[in-house]
């Protein structure tokens, strides 16, 4: 019997020939990743442990993003802990304000996270880097705590759910964030619950790297371990195109075709519509035509699934020539410095500005109902963000439905939900 | 160890923005995130739920971020136990680092109402509704997972092996 991707990386990183689904085992861990909400609690989890050194200075990540620039003075207090701690430690991968970004979409520009890598962060969305070949998870603080300690986690070995995307796609909006929340529509928000999802065939070839990433990104929405595909010529020249470079090796995994599945399951691109999930869960999708004429009050471009550079071109090329529609408002949130940066170089920020939109330095922010975009009650915002649930962006009685960029730009261009193919045809 | 609380009865994927919302979050003192838990779900939860009371939920329970806020927050509320009838992946992870007893039973789950007396035993995994009259078999916490708890957690198991 073969292994799947996930189980290849698992067996390298324990030292084992083979592993199986169901088996505990304990894992050395590549990158370790938290933020200004999770690492003061991990930091303090590791003081009380006693604990005097992280177990490399290289390999531990920390970002004040979430509430950064901070939004208030609670907050400011907890990112001063997570700096202290990186200077005291001699941390090399803190990123300040000014040189951050959103965490995964930052730690791949950095080159920090590689094919075959084992990545835990505690954020749920660490997942994103199975984009890249790698096994990444969300864990809590106190898990971080003990991996910044020992170097190590253990994992039960998940079985795999191997979803193939058949064909290509329908127009040429479909796009990553489609084929995931397609998918979620399909299994539910728990229907990949402890398991990992392997996405493969000819659409996830097709897929740029932006677009992959994206659907990584909420493999966490169906309840996964992780979200994984394999690391092909693209990712090699997506790693190779970076500002940092990797200073270690990395390793490129394929699974077996022996390998062993929990289910397949097979998805046609003909099938596959431009999709919004409707309030209070991501798995409430429906293709875009029936989501027309719902007015909204905001439109938020950004996060760690929608704010790279391919997703803030297709929302410039729709908005172009265009206007905000009255009375919504419409933040673009570029999800790095480099993003931002190559934004203003190409004039898409002059087009977004000519608009009428406002336009943020990266921060998770509104995405989590942090700050920059709180909706008040009864509002309804539509956002290329990752998540639904009641009181997410705000206000417990406000409604967020999730979609991609397209959909964002053509809908602040309308002030209802909109098919970009009407804002780009007129 | 023998638990025994007053009902609360939540549904099917409450999330941790449900759990504590993330406009909370600039603090880690768990009193303070205490006093805002479950609020989008019930706004006087927080106030009403008692020392010992028994958080009851659906499928999924504790799904979305990865914020150990949400069990610590309900940890500090007094809720000794959550009873649902499964669990979200970094939850069920997170709950047994913080020490908070979480038990997968959806049967017990289920039929349990708010203000329902359960009473639970960790050890055995019998839970029994004595408001109903009924008794309940929930899975056996995993071996590995019986020795974090039994080394008091995460932090302790690490330090213990460590220094082993």
């Amino acid at each position: 019997m073969g292994m799947t991707i996930t189980e290849k990386i698992f067996a390298a990183h324990s030292g084992l020939e083979k592993v199986e689904p169901g088996e505990l085992i304990t894992c050395d861990v590549d990158i370790a990743l938290g933020n200004d909400i999770t690492a003061p609690l991990a930091i303090k989890a590791f003081e009380q442990a006693g604990a005097d050194q992280v177990f490399d200075k290289e390999r531990v990540a920390l970002v004040p993003d979430h509430f950064a620039p901070n939004k208030d003075i609670a907050s400011a207090t907890q990112a001063k802990i997570m700096r202290r701690f990186a200077k005291d430690k001699g941390i090399r991968n803190y990123f300040e304000v000014g040189r951050m970004g959103i965490e995964h979409a930052l730690l791949p520009e950095k080159g920090l996270t590689l094919p075959g890598d084992i990545i835990i962060g505690a954020d749920s969305h660490t997942c994103t880097y199975g984009a890249l070949g790698a096994f990444s998870t969300g864990i809590g603080s106190t898990d971080l705590a003990a991996t910044m300690i020992t170097g190590k986690i253990w994992f039960k070995t998940p079985e795999t759910m191997k979803f193939v995307f058949n064909g290509r796609k329908k127009n040429r909006w479909i796009t990553g964030k489609d084929l995931i929340l397609y998918t979620i529509g399909k299994i539910g928000v728990s229907g990949a619950l402890y398991r990992a999802m392997e996405f493969t065939g000819p659409m996830i070839d097709d897929a740029t790297m932006d677009d992959r990433f994206a659907l990584a990104n909420m493999a966490v929405e169906a309840g996964a371990k992780n979200g994984i595909m394999k690391a092909d010529d693209k990712t090699i020249r997506f790693i190779k195109s970076q500002e940092s470079q990797p200073t270690r090796e990395w390793t490129i995994y394929e699974s077996d075709d022996d390998a062993r599945y929990h289910s397949v399951h097979e998805y046609d691109g003909d099938d596959i519509e431009l999709q919004v999930a409707f309030p209070h869960l991501p798995e409430n999708t429906r293709p875009v035509g029936e989501a027309k004429d719902i007015r909204l009050d905001q439109v938020v471009v950004g996060s760690c699934t929608n704010g790279r550079y391919a997703d803030l071109e297709v929302v410039a090329g729709l908005l172009k020539g265009n206007k905000v529609a009255d009375g919504l408002r419409m933040i673009i949130i570029p999800a790095t410095q480099l993003i931002y940066k190559q934004a203003m170089k190409n004039g898409l920020l002059d087009i977004f500005i000519d608009a009428g939109a406002a336009v943020s330095t990266p921060t998770c922010g509104p995405c989590l109902g942090g700050h920059m975009g709180i909706l008040a009650e009864g509002e309804k915002c539509l956002a290329t963000t990752n998540r639904n649930f009641v009181g997410r962006m705000g206000h417990p009685g406000s409604e967020v439905y999730l979609a991609s960029p397209a959909v964002a730009a053509a809908s602040a261009v309308t002030g209802v939900i909109t098919d970009p193919e009407d804002v780009a045809g007129e | 160890m023998k638990i025994s609380g007053k009902t609360w009865k939540f549904g099917d994927n409450i999330d941790t923005d449900v759990i504590i919302p993330a406009r909370y979050l600039n603090t880690i003192d768990p009193k303070e995130l205490a006093s805002h838990c479950m609020e989008d779900a019930d706004p006087a939860f927080a106030n009403n739920v008692g020392q010992g009371d028994i958080i009851v939920g659906g499928a999924n329970f504790g799904c979305g971020s990865s914020r150990e806020h949400a069990p610590i927050a309900i940890k500090a509320a007094g809720v000794s136990c959550v009873v649902a009838e499964y669990f979200a992946r970094i939850f069920y992870r997170n709950s047994f680092n913080m020490g908070l007893p979480i038990m997968e039973c959806p049967d017990a789950a289920r039929e349990a109402d708010t203000g329902d007396t359960l009473s639970v035993d960790l050890a055995t995994g019998v839970i029994v509704n004595e408001t109903k009259g009924k008794t309940y078999q929930a899975g056996a916490v995993p071996p590995f997972m019986q020795e974090l708890i039994d080394a008091g957690g995460l932090m302790a198991y690490t330090v213990k092996n460590a220094a082993g």
